[in-house]
């Protein structure tokens, strides 16, 4: 095999035969999805998050949220039976970074918008364990405390902007006094409150 | 899906299926029976001595490769992948897509639910709370979806209302609990601080614990009973004992949604209350509520018995 000792003694070669050999499940699987209609398409009545709800989003990322909580229901039975209908590419169009998750220490939160009030939601971050005894959920109590400012909720948006998520210049000029003086655990129920309301059918 | 993502993905598919393949069979090695023991074959590599021996794939392991192949074209024909190919389609029954499936599977699980929860759906709720085995169902029900918010005993929780006793906010009979499970509620109490004041809010706190019987200051009850008359008895009545058309608490009793400890009260009266219940039509469906309805009925029938 003498085209095998090439390959084998020179690093830099073997190293784009690589990246080739690689390269061909993402070319097929990953790149189409950037272009076809059904993944790029926004689901009807999708809007950007408002000012408060992206800024809870944030609180749900510095958190980690998604560490433990999945926003995906797969098309199975038992989970649409429990989270209602499963997660579409429409619904997910202006999320960057989506946050789909991998692990689910706690329940998928996709639709979880609606399906608690907004005091439960408060007092289960404050201390999960006033409402599920057996939670293993962290607290979350400093959310009553920190306040946001609003300081950086319009580049946040021009950010995102950037990217194809629309908002407007309306949008940009309203973001701080929306946000300004919102309680974290108020822009963090927001955001949850939101999340996967657009399909109707729950089951 | 495009013609040109569909051929995108095709040809990049096959590329790369063959050009594996060609891996596979151009770098083959066929033993030569009998010869092992003989004179082995290195690579020619030596280092400090060590040689590399350069003997063929094991037969099952060369074997194993080309059973992925066969394997990979048989996925490619059966489901969908390969470009905008659907996957094979038998006589009457459309190609497989993971949807298909979870209707498949849904419509299945209907019948089985159609089966449990169908024997109750059509019995009187007030008569399902009496059988054993629908409150069972009823129980575990309850356990999924609403213990998170009411405790897993039905005891409730500061701000979810309690439902073994038999104070109810908006009804107890088992139309009313089926029709707050359907519909949800929503609870409509204002902020009283700025129109009462703080010393108004605090009057009106002490009458509210005089209501109930508990301590109060009575100098100032008698200043909050004019602000209650004035501003409260359109919900909660001229007598406080409430009204379960729009879930305003009866202040009568001693049971307290949110506390009643003073402090509670004035917070209450503030800030206002909007309590929500999630309606649940969407989420469980009919059959499920009719015994959720049921189990729910039961638990303040228990007390009774």
């Amino acid at each position: 095999m003498k085209g095998h000792e090439i390959v084998e003694k020179n690093i830099g070669l073997m190293t784009v035969f690589m990246v080739i050999a690689i390269s061909f499940g993402g070319l097929v699987e990953i790149v189409p999805q950037f272009f076809l209609k059904q993944t790029t398409t926004p689901v009807e009545g999708l809007k950007p998050l408002n000012a408060v709800q992206l800024e809870g989003r944030d609180i749900y990322i510095r958190e980690g949220c998604h560490v433990c909580h999945t926003q995906m229901v797969r098309p199975l039975r038992a989970e649409v039976e429990r989270y209602g209908h499963y997660s579409v590419a429409g619904e997910s169009v202006y999320e960057h970074p989506f946050l789909w998750g991998s692990k689910r220490t706690g329940p998928d939160l996709a639709r979880v918008g609606g399906r608690y009030s907004d005091d439960w939601h408060k007092v289960h971050l404050f201390n999960p364990r006033i409402v599920v005894p057996e939670s293993i959920m962290p607290a979350y109590p400093q959310l009553y405390d920190n306040k946001l400012d609003g300081k950086h909720t319009a580049d946040k948006m021009r950010a995102l902007a950037k990217v194809g998520v629309p908002y407007t210049e309306e949008d940009f000029a309203g973001a701080k006094r929306a946000v300004q003086g919102v309680t974290e655990m108020d822009a963090l129920v927001a955001y949850l409150q939101n999340l996967g309301v657009l399909l109707k059918e729950k089951r | 899906m495009s013609t040109f993502w569909s051929l995108w993905i095709i040809i990049l598919t096959t590329t790369n299926l063959v050009l594996l393949l060609w891996v596979l069979l151009a770098n083959r090695k066929v033993a030569v029976v009998g010869e092992e023991n003989k004179d082995v074959k290195t690579t020619g590599h030596e280092y400090d001595g060590i040689e590399e021996y350069d003997n063929p794939l094991p037969r099952w392991w060369f074997y194993m490769f080309l059973l992925t192949f066969i394997f990979a074209v048989g996925y490619l024909i059966i489901y969908p992948g390969y470009g905008s190919y659907e996957g094979l389609k038998f006589k009457d029954s459309p190609a497989w897509t993971s949807v298909g499936e979870l209707r498949g599977d849904q419509a299945k699980a209907e019948q089985v639910y159609a089966e449990t929860y169908g024997v109750y759906s059509k019995m009187p709720i007030e008569e399902v709370a009496r059988n054993p085995d629908a409150l069972k169902m009823g129980f575990r029900l309850f356990s999924n979806n609403c213990a998170v918010c009411h405790g897993a005993d039905g005891g409730g929780n500061p701000g979810f209302p309690n439902l073994t006793d038999k104070d109810w906010l908006y009804g107890g009979t088992a139309d009313k609990i089926h029709e707050t499970i359907v519909s949800g509620r929503k609870a409509a109490m204002p902020a009283w601080g700025s129109i009462m004041g703080e010393e108004g809010v605090v009057d009106v706190t002490e009458y509210v614990l005089q209501l109930s019987g508990s301590e109060h200051d009575a100098a100032k009850a008698e200043a909050g009973a004019k602000l209650f008359a004035a501003n409260c008895v359109a919900c909660h009545a001229a007598d406080g004992k409430g009204n379960q058309l729009v879930g305003a608490p009866n202040l009568t009793d001693n049971i307290w949604l949110y506390g009643g400890e003073p402090a509670t009260i004035r917070q209450t009266v503030r800030d206002g209350r909007n309590g929500v219940m999630p309606a649940q039509q969407e989420l469980l469906k009919e059959d499920r509520i009719h015994l959720l309805a049921a189990y729910v009925y039961s638990l303040s029938l228990e007390e009774s018995n």
